[in-house]
């Protein structure tokens, strides 16, 4: 492998990692906001911005990461070993983060929800879809939301919402979403009821 | 093809990095605020190293201070309301010169106000974020010595040990006599400490528009309460919570809506009531 085929990361690491967060946690802060990532890297392979900004952003040594099939690209692993130092896992209970192509069935099975008395050794898993509007209506409420948030995020399968609504109830376990399109995301965390 | 991995190549500044805190912790720090915020109330562990500061400055919120601040924000730091006490001024000076942030001590202009004991009295807005500096992050560790008891009264809601305390202050006192550190209920799932505000201000965590981290230094624990997220204080049905009131009004700006301090103002022994929050008390003369 020669790196010069890699694509860059982040050009400015501390600042450019510093802005991408606040993003993220103000997509966190208020699930079902669409949060413009402005410093987004392009990325390697299939991966969007989105995804590739918030694992450049959260991921490194200490939190292994699992990438669905579609994703796991020689030129993704490489890059995210070169520029986040991340290990990649086959395990999805191992993993700290993923990467999923929205679509498939059972998204979250297998990924660690936590325990009652540690809720927060569970997974953050990064959905990549086609688009977050176009797709199933539905209404989001929890904290962060002020009263409701009317979303339709485009290509999740047909078994995606009441896999959530199963997630949602054991809190405070279970795994937080991120979906990802192009250089946007919006976070579901497990904290948010979701009527589909 | 050998695993790959670099260590951090964040560009240094001469002794510390942008923020103070180098990249691989500012990252932790920030995973362990968004569980945080994913369970509202949770006092989620946090790494850490030991951060060789001045007494008083309260590790916890530095901490969480130093993983969010960027250029672009502009940070006020107030100490018992105030912003001009020696460790909010000297705070202040801290995040000025390791993160090249504007500093403030309008409540309004702030992204990010640090605070110890008071939140403001003007209304926070959605995109402020509150960081409390947090001593004792257990609310339950006054009655439950044992991390690994009150970690399981957490997961299985187990409340009552709480509830009874509350209720012996009312036989013993005919009041909750709790007036500082006043435990509040996160979303009906968490028992939170709002750490050391007095019980006047926390009616302003109940659905604020702004964020609220909490972060305890020497425990090593960051908690947050989202943007409107019901925050109730605890209480019963015949002994509902109240907060304290008085019959003076500020002797600087008149307010009678704000929480006072009592000041001696000679050596006679006269006394005199101001505002706690000074930016408060100034913005109203
Ligand atoms: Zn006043």
């Amino acid at each position: 492998m020669s790196t010069t085929l890699l694509a860059p990361g982040f050009a400015d690491p501390a600042h450019d990692a510093q802005r991408l967060f606040r993003s993220v946690l103000d997509a966190f802060s208020h699930p079902g906001r669409i949060v413009e990532l402005h410093d987004a890297p392009a990325g390697p392979g299939t991966l969007s911005p989105a995804a590739t900004a918030f694992l450049l952003t959260f991921a490194d040594r200490e939190t292994p990461l699992w990438l669905e099939a579609g994703v796991d690209k020689q030129e993704v692993r490489d890059f995210l070993r070169f520029h986040a130092g991340t290990p990649l896992v086959q395990a999805r209970e191992a993993a700290t983060f993923a990467v999923i192509i929205a679509g498939g069935g059972e998204p979250f099975a297998g990924f660690a929800i936590g325990s009652d008395t540690y809720p927060d050794r569970a997974a953050t898993l990064v959905i990549e879809v086609p688009a977050l509007d176009g797709g199933r209506a539905t209404i989001w409420r929890g904290p962060g939301i002020d009263g409701e948030v009317r979303l339709a995020i485009d290509g999740l399968g047909d078994g995606f919402w009441s896999a959530w609504a199963a997630n949602h109830a054991l809190f405070p376990c279970g795994v937080d979403l991120v979906f990802a399109s192009e250089t946007r995301l919006i976070a579901l965390p497990r904290s948010i009821a979701v009527e589909a | 093809m050998p695993d790959t991995t670099i260590q951090d190549t964040s560009p240094q500044d001469g002794a510390y990095n942008y923020g103070y805190l180098d990249e691989q912790t500012k990252r932790m720090i920030r995973r362990a605020i968004l569980k945080a915020v994913a369970v509202p109330g949770y006092q989620v562990p946090f790494g850490g190293r030991e951060m060789p500061l001045p007494y008083g400055w309260g590790t916890g919120g530095i901490q969480v201070t130093a993983a969010i601040i960027g250029r672009e924000d502009t940070l006020k730091v107030i100490d018992q309301g105030a912003d001009d006490t020696t460790n909010a001024v000297s705070i202040r000076r801290f995040f000025a010169r390791v993160a090249q942030v504007a500093t403030t001590t309008h409540t309004a202009e702030a992204t990010i106000i640090q605070t110890r004991h008071r939140v403001p009295e003007t209304p926070l807005t959605d995109g402020q974020i509150l960081v409390f500096q947090v001593p004792i992050p257990e609310p339950l560790r006054m009655l439950e010595p044992r991390e690994t008891e009150t970690r399981t009264l957490h997961a299985l809601s187990e409340y009552g040990v709480m509830q009874v305390s509350l209720y012996e202050s009312i036989a013993r006192h005919g009041r909750i006599a709790k007036t500082y550190n006043y435990p509040v209920m996160v979303n009906g799932r968490y028992i939170m400490s709002p750490s050391p505000i007095p019980k006047f201000d926390n009616p302003k965590l109940d659905r604020s528009p702004a964020l609220q981290l909490y972060g305890a230094g020497r425990e090593k624990r960051i908690y947050a309460v989202p943007p409107h997220t019901p925050v109730k204080s605890l209480d019963f049905d015949d002994h509902p919570f109240e907060i304290e009131t008085w019959t003076e009004s500020c002797a600087l700006c008149g307010s009678t809506e704000s929480f006072l301090d009592e000041m001696i103002v000679d050596d006679t022994g006269k006394r005199l009531f101001v505002c706690s929050d000074t930016d408060y008390c100034e913005s109203r003369r």
